[in-house]
């Protein structure tokens, strides 16, 4: 049985043996500049891996953007203002979202959200806020706008669950004394319940970020898969994630494999980082009661 | 100065369960009540209609008229505008934890619009030392948290807290039954000097806090107030036979 | 009721707050008012805002998936490019196989894991790390078990169902550890130390009292582990590869349903997108019902006392 629960640490040894084993040949062709340059032409042998670290952040950032003030929001109905024979329904109909498969939503944006994208809100963006130079021609649907659109719907889920676990965790004398004084609902939940689930918020957030900066097969499907640097938001863009997922069945030699691998540690330690931090947060908030992945 | 709290035919419910029944009783301004009576009596039940905290709960529901300084809290006001005049400490001390002492005790003020840096200092200072707290945590206002004292110094915070908003009445419930003797003994000296300015109801299971600190008593039994009286008169000659099974230990 | 009237205490000090004009008073209760009600309505669009994709695409995918759904669906495989009235019934058939191999692999592994941590792990450091490394271990990205799977098998062998049930197991270990904990976890200590006062080794008191008890918790786990997982399409693109025709054996490529889902949604061919919206539907209409059976069954099979 113990060897069992370790069998966790195997599975983590196992995966770090082989990205680190696998990686070797690229990591000693390129050193550090693989994550600095943004030349990747396989053709040539080139591969300069910053144009995805460039495509993940930003859509990451993008859809936490959309997707933390809505989570926020729907927490907040859910554990006040929402009648409660409502509470259940509505947190099983979030958690369905979560239920959806990568591929499924996927398979939707490609086919409904791209057109909305590039035939409706896109030429209202590049109207309003076109001189930003965030949203400029060429439009195709496809891109970094689309991509964060489908990333902030599937990383709603997880941020709005665990920061209501969170604000549940908050004990109801909280929300008493701020009563007691006069407090309006929202400045109760403002000082009593907000306040003090501060920190397990944070995590959820931030176990949002995690997911998103992983997240494949939707992105990889409507980001555009073009390994560009630019402000524009319309313009197709590359993930760390999308490159792999794209290029690894069809990538010739060993160097553009190992490269791949490469990219795929970097993805590794970067959420197993981002996510030790959340989990941390969350766990000194809610005391380890709160194990949702979704 | 404090008002006065005139209830008349007030019932209360939890759901289904008739928690208060028919409650009439006059309430003097500037003097101490207490409110004793075994578990599950109904005595913090009325006391949270006094400020409308009875209806936070989503099932609980109350009728009546509550009169406070004429004004009818129930039809003539928001449960906001009756909390602010009505100050309320809580059985278990309840701080804000991520704030500091000087936040918790300006919290009120800060809700109700009050930014004047000199006004928050004065008020903060005025209410620690109506709490009799001042002196031990004046070097500490803003280092501290508020959950950071012990348990008898967290409870005069909290006291602090509601005072500071300047209430006219200030409802307690049960405020030392959580602290050891020492600290009791502090709160109740405290009740003794705010009385002269606040109206204060106390819910108590101690008939000897009752006797020390409250110029009147009700005694309350399955949600219906026995016996109201002169605490003098209630506790060596009561009228109704009950209160002085209760008083005597018989039962509770 | 009054004013604020001006009152002296003993220290001289001004007691009451300053006098504010009526106006301002009735300014400042304004705003918080509009504030709350701000904040109400902004909750409550967010939650319809919210609502709006979930009926969006469980609308869209049923409109456009039943029409493709047939009897051949479920039995014939893809039609050769450029012919019609094929099926997805090899991508079915291939990820029940993968999913089998993976349970196999996943389910006791996860279990036992789960079973320690709840009876010998509850405090100690050991416990507390290999729960905090489950939990980080079910946030990394699909594809990574994917390369490292494919880096364990299929660069000594090849593409292969084998491949792909491995990936997947390491994905429902964690995962099925976690939960496996939480329900045991539930069974009141009384149970237990009723037993073990009995003079029941301890072992077989986690067998006859705990696992029993918890039975109906951990299955729930269990199927929660497998919808998961079921879905999954980027650990499958390198180990199980897919195939577009039968295959049974574990060290062939094999189809599985996503990823057949993901490959004919970014064809050229339009015959291929109604398999992929097809697709689609029963995989959804699969994993929401796994997903809802789980929720009701949870609710009726926890004990009193537990969550």
């Amino acid at each position: 049985m113990l060897a069992a629960a370790l069998s966790i640490f195997v599975i983590v040894a196992l995966i770090l043996w082989v990205l680190i084993h696998d990686s070797q040949l690229s990591i000693h062709a390129f050193g550090w500049k693989f994550f600095g340059t943004s030349d990747w032409d396989p053709v040539n042998g080139s591969f300069g891996a910053l144009p995805f670290i460039y495509g993940t952040l930003v859509s990451s950032l993008l859809a936490l953007l959309m997707a933390v003030p809505l989570a926020l929001c729907v927490s907040i109905f859910v554990i006040d203002i929402c009648p409660p024979l409502l509470r259940g329904p509505i947190s099983f109909l979030t958690e369905l979202l979560a239920a959806i498969p990568s591929v499924v939503y996927g398979l939707w944006a490609l086919v409904v959200l791209v057109p909305i994208m590039r035939d409706s809100v896109g030429p209202v963006l590049e109207k309003w806020l076109g001189w930003t130079g965030l949203f400029a021609e060429p439009n195709f649907g496809v891109g970094m706008l689309t991509a964060s659109v489908v990333l902030a719907i599937m990383i709603f889920p997880i941020i709005s669950s665990i920061s209501r676990d969170v604000m549940k965790a908050v004990p109801i004398h909280q929300r008493e004394a701020a009563l007691a004084l006069g407090a309006t609902r929202w400045e109760m939940l403002r000082i009593g319940v907000l306040r003090n689930a501060r920190l397990g918020i944070v995590g959820a957030v931030i176990l949002g970020l995690g997911r998103a900066l992983g997240e494949t097969i939707a992105v990889t499907m409507v980001i555009g898969n073009h390994p560009d640097i630019v402000k524009n938001l319309f313009n197709p863009a590359y993930t760390l994630a999308s490159v792999i997922a794209n290029e690894f069945t069809e990538a010739t030699g060993d160097l553009y494999v190992s490269a791949l691998i490469e990219i795929g540690l970097a993805l590794f330690l970067v959420t197993i980082v981002v996510n030790g931090i959340a989990r941390i947060l969350v766990w000194a908030v809610t005391r380890g009661s709160s194990t949702r992945t979704a | 100065m404090g008002v006065d709290i005139r209830v008349e035919n007030l019932n209360a419910w939890y759901g289904q369960v008739h928690t208060l029944k028919d409650v009439t009783l006059h309430i003097r301004e500037n003097q101490c009540t207490a409110l004793i009576g075994p578990s599950g009596c109904g005595k913090s039940t009325f006391v949270r209609c006094l400020n409308r905290m009875h209806e936070t709960n989503p099932i609980a529901r109350a009728e009546g008229s509550v009169r406070m300084g004429g004004v009818d809290i129930y039809h003539d006001a928001t449960p906001v505008e009756i909390r602010r005049r009505v100050g309320m400490v809580f059985q278990r001390p309840n701080p804000f934890p991520s704030m500091t002492i000087y936040e918790n005790v300006a919290s009120g003020l800060k809700l109700n619009g009050y930014r004047n840096r000199r006004v928050l200092d004065e008020v903060v200072e005025r209410s620690l030392k109506q709490a009799a707290l001042w002196d031990e945590v004046k070097d500490d206002l803003k280092k501290k948290s508020g959950a950071s004292l012990s348990g008898g110094q967290q409870q005069r915070l909290c006291i602090a807290r509601a005072v500071a908003v300047d209430p006219e009445v200030l409802l307690m419930d049960e405020p030392a039954s959580a602290l050891d003797p020492v600290s009791t003994a502090k709160i109740e000296d405290l009740i003794f000097e705010l009385k002269s300015q606040y109206t204060i109801v106390i819910v108590t299971h101690n008939m000897q806090q009752a006797a020390r600190v409250a110029e009147r008593t009700g005694f309350f039994l399955i949600g219906r107030l026995v016996e109201f009286d002169a605490t003098d008169k209630l506790f060596t000659n009561p009228s109704d036979k009950r209160t002085e099974d209760y008083i005597t230990g018989r039962f509770g | 009721m009054g004013g604020n009237a001006r009152k002296l205490n003993e220290d001289g000090m001004i007691s009451a707050l300053p006098e504010r004009s009526r106006h301002m008073e009735r300014a400042i209760r304004l705003r918080r008012s509009l504030t709350n009600h701000l904040v109400t309505g902004l909750a409550v669009l967010s939650t319809i805002i919210v609502l709006v994709p979930l009926v969006a695409i469980l609308g869209y995918l049923l409109y456009k998936g039943t029409s493709s759904l047939n009897w051949a669906f479920f039995t014939k495989v893809p039609a050769p490019v450029g012919e019609s009235g094929g099926g997805m019934a090899n991508s079915i058939v291939g990820s029940g196989i993968i999913l089998a191999v993976a349970s196999v692999m996943g389910i006791p592994l996860g279990i036992a894991g789960g079973v320690y941590l709840a009876e010998y792990g509850r405090n100690g450091l050991l416990g507390n790390l290999i729960r905090f490394t489950a939990d980080v271990l079910n946030g990394v990205p699909s594809i990574v078990m994917g390369i490292a799977a494919y880096g364990l098998i299929v660069v000594h062998y090849k593409f292969s169902a084998l491949a792909g049930g491995v990936a997947l197991a390491i994905m429902m270990v964690p995962t099925i550890t976690r939960t496996t904990e939480e329900m045991l976890a539930t069974v009141p200590h009384a149970l237990r130390e009723a037993a073990l006062g009995l003079g029941i080794p301890k072992w077989r008191t986690i067998l006859s009292v705990s696992l029993r008890t918890a039975t109906p918790g951990i299955i729930t786990g269990c199927m929660l582990a497998f919808a998961r997982v079921a879905g999954e399409t980027a650990p499958l693109l390198f180990t199980a590869f897919g195939n577009n025709f039968w295959s049974f054996k574990l060290t062939q490529p094999i189809a599985a349903l996503p990823l057949q889902i993901y490959v004919y949604a970014l064809s050229p061919y339009d015959e291929w997108h109604r398999l992929a919206w097809a697709g689609a539907l029963v995989l959804i209409v699969l994993i929401m019902l796994s997903v809802t059976l789980v929720r009701l069954y949870a609710n009726r099979g926890t004990i009193k006392g537990g969550h």
